[in-house]
């Protein structure tokens, strides 16, 4: 946060002048930037809101009567459930080896652990699609077998896997390296075994940034649209997550229902954040308590 | 660290094995597809009008988005570590709110911003400026999708800034315009260079956001992600893979970039965090 501009110690010295601290300087910059986001951040999601309830309550609810749009609200729930604990496991794991012991090439296992952010969805899609499509790496095999993962769920959820990996592992691991191994260490001496050390020691430590990165993956495997769409196949009733939900209604000019099924993702994003500034105030109490991260 | 806890076997070996299942088993299998196209063939692809066309709108667009983000995102950053107003902390939190939204959704809502009869498209068509169906449309989805990277990157190191160097070049009468220019924007530089790549990338693999958009028109408004997406639809694997490839290189520069970047800012601030 700012420094205190008239904490005792310089409330006596010489006015304070910092870059931009005129009223001019400060007004100008402030209402420029709120006019901006009030119209790149704010109106979109009025808009979607607006747009879903364009013709009244009454069109907005008739959008989920649809069996198309409810199989996608199960499926993307489903998906969900699946692939949110494993990336809790895999971030829990990957933090612990990465925040808690020092190896050669531990480095670049940071950056292969965040490397998913920076790869665009679409390559995503198509980089699964040459695994486990027909013409794929293991597609013959697969074929063989009568194994379908390709345009069919299991696609769906190695795609979100992929995408939504980073997410818990980027919370836990500079919150873990910052909270050291002592509690661990301390844990160790008196006899603890991993799973207990885990279980009673480090994961409560980090139960916000845990709760944060899962909301967080949450929300991205919910909306996941580009690696989706290239491996769901977009198939009505069959594959359709609520993004290519969205994208479907659209493209038959059923705009209610597109803007309808959209609110349900932007109150889903919209709790992620809230979620994240509980979290953080939680948080700033705590370090004002204990004088230590604490998530 | 130390040896005395236990579980490196267990959770480095689970983290391996997942990456490599996950990560770089289906990226592996992309860059395969793209070896087997052949040079001749992948020069061939890539120096087709379309393709062509695809990449300079895309890398085009994205530039103006990041000038855009470049702006708007160190002025944000600015207001939210130098100033105290109310509403603060909700501005704080909206900043967040591309990277919760789905891309699709940010799509949908910006379509209806800029349709002809929507809140900006109507406006803006009465003094002859069309987003929708346009590059410009491309621009504002990129823009948006990357709007916290910049904020993010620069926020904390705009915090941690000392403040007696700017009040001794105060106090030696310097103007402000000249502190700033002169002290304090080298000092985040690496960081607002570093969220500015991170948000070019992400501008340049972004598909959700734009498809509700652009119009789509081959060699006007069709960035990569979507050519991509249209080769395999066709069933031409060679050509998307190819151009999903050649993307992947892109990504892969940019993350040198960012690591580079961050040496130098470590560097700079002496602290190995």
């Amino acid at each position: 946060m700012a420094r205190e501009p008239l904490s005792p110690e310089n409330a006596h010295a010489p006015r304070r002048i910092r870059v931009g601290d005129g009223p001019l300087a400060r007004f100008l910059l402030i209402g420029t930037v709120l006019l901006v986001t009030v119209l790149v951040l704010v109106a979109p999601l009025l808009a979607i809101f607006a747009e879903a309830f364009r013709h009244g309550m009454g069109a907005y609810a008739a959008s989920f009567s649809a069996p198309d749009t409810q199989y996608a609200i199960g499926l993307t729930l489903f998906t969900a459930l699946i692939v949110v604990p494993i990336n809790v496991g895999f971030g829990i794991a990957a933090a612990w080896c990465i925040a808690k012991f020092s190896f050669p090439g531990r480095n670049l296992l940071v950056a292969l652990v965040e490397l998913p952010f920076s790869i665009s969805p679409i390559i995503a899609g198509v980089a699964y699609l040459f695994v486990y499509g027909a013409q794929g790496l293991l597609g013959p095999w697969l074929g063989e077998h009568d194994i379908k993962i390709m345009f069919a769920v299991p696609a769906i959820i190695l795609a979100s896997l992929f995408v939504t990996a980073p997410f818990v592992a980027r919370e836990l691991i500079p919150l873990m390296i910052a909270q050291g191994s002592e509690e661990e260490e301390a844990a160790v001496t008196l006899g603890a075994g991993g799973w207990r050390i885990l279980r009673l020691v480090t994961l409560p430590n980090v139960r916000f940034a845990l709760l944060y990165g899962a909301a967080l993956c949450n929300a991205r495997v919910m909306g996941e649209f580009g690696a989706v769409s290239v491996v769901a196949g977009n198939i009505r009733g069959q594959t359709n997550t609520l993004p290519l939900q969205i994208e479907l209604l659209y493209q038959d000019n059923n705009a209610v229902a597109a803007f309808a099924v959209a609110t349900l993702l932007t109150l889903v994003a919209l709790v992620t954040l809230v979620a994240k500034a509980i979290i953080e105030r939680l948080d700033a109490a705590r370090v004002k308590a204990q004088g230590k991260p604490g998530h | 660290m130390n040896r005395v806890i236990p579980g490196l076997p267990l959770s480095l070996g689970i983290t391996v094995l997942y990456l490599s299942l996950i990560v770089l088993l289906p990226l592996g299998a992309l860059v395969w597809q793209a070896l087997d196209v052949g040079w001749e063939r992948y020069l061939a692809i890539m120096s087709g009008a379309r393709t062509m066309a695809a990449f300079r709108i895309t890398l085009s667009t994205a530039a103006i988005a990041t000038l855009f983000n470049g702006v708007y995102g160190l002025a944000l950053a600015w207001v939210l570590v130098r100033y105290e107003f109310p509403g603060k902390r909700f501005l704080d939190a909206l900043v967040d709110v591309p990277f919760a939204l789905p891309t699709a959704v940010a799509g949908l809502a910006l379509s209806a911003l800029f349709a002809k009869n929507g809140w900006f498209g109507g406006p803006l068509a009465q003094i002859g400026i069309e987003v929708a169906y346009t590059p410009l449309g491309i621009a504002m989805a990129m823009a948006f999708t990357s709007i916290p990277f910049v904020v993010r990157t620069v926020q904390p190191v705009l915090e941690d800034l000392a403040a007696d160097v700017e009040e001794a070049a105060a106090t030696l009468g310097a103007s402000d315009l000249r502190i700033f220019a002169r002290i304090i924007f080298p000092a985040i530089l690496p960081a607002f260079l570093t969220g500015a790549s991170l948000g070019f990338a992400r501008s340049l693999g972004e598909f959700g956001a734009i498809i509700f958009i652009a119009g789509n028109l081959p060699l006007k408004t069709e960035v990569v992600s979507l050519l991509t997406f249209i080769r395999i639809e066709e069933y031409d694997y060679p050509a998307a893979a190819a151009i999903a490839a050649t993307l992947l290189g892109f990504a892969f520069v940019l993350l040198f970039l960012v690591n580079m970047l961050q040496l130098w800012q470590q560097r700079r601030i002496g602290t190995g965090d």
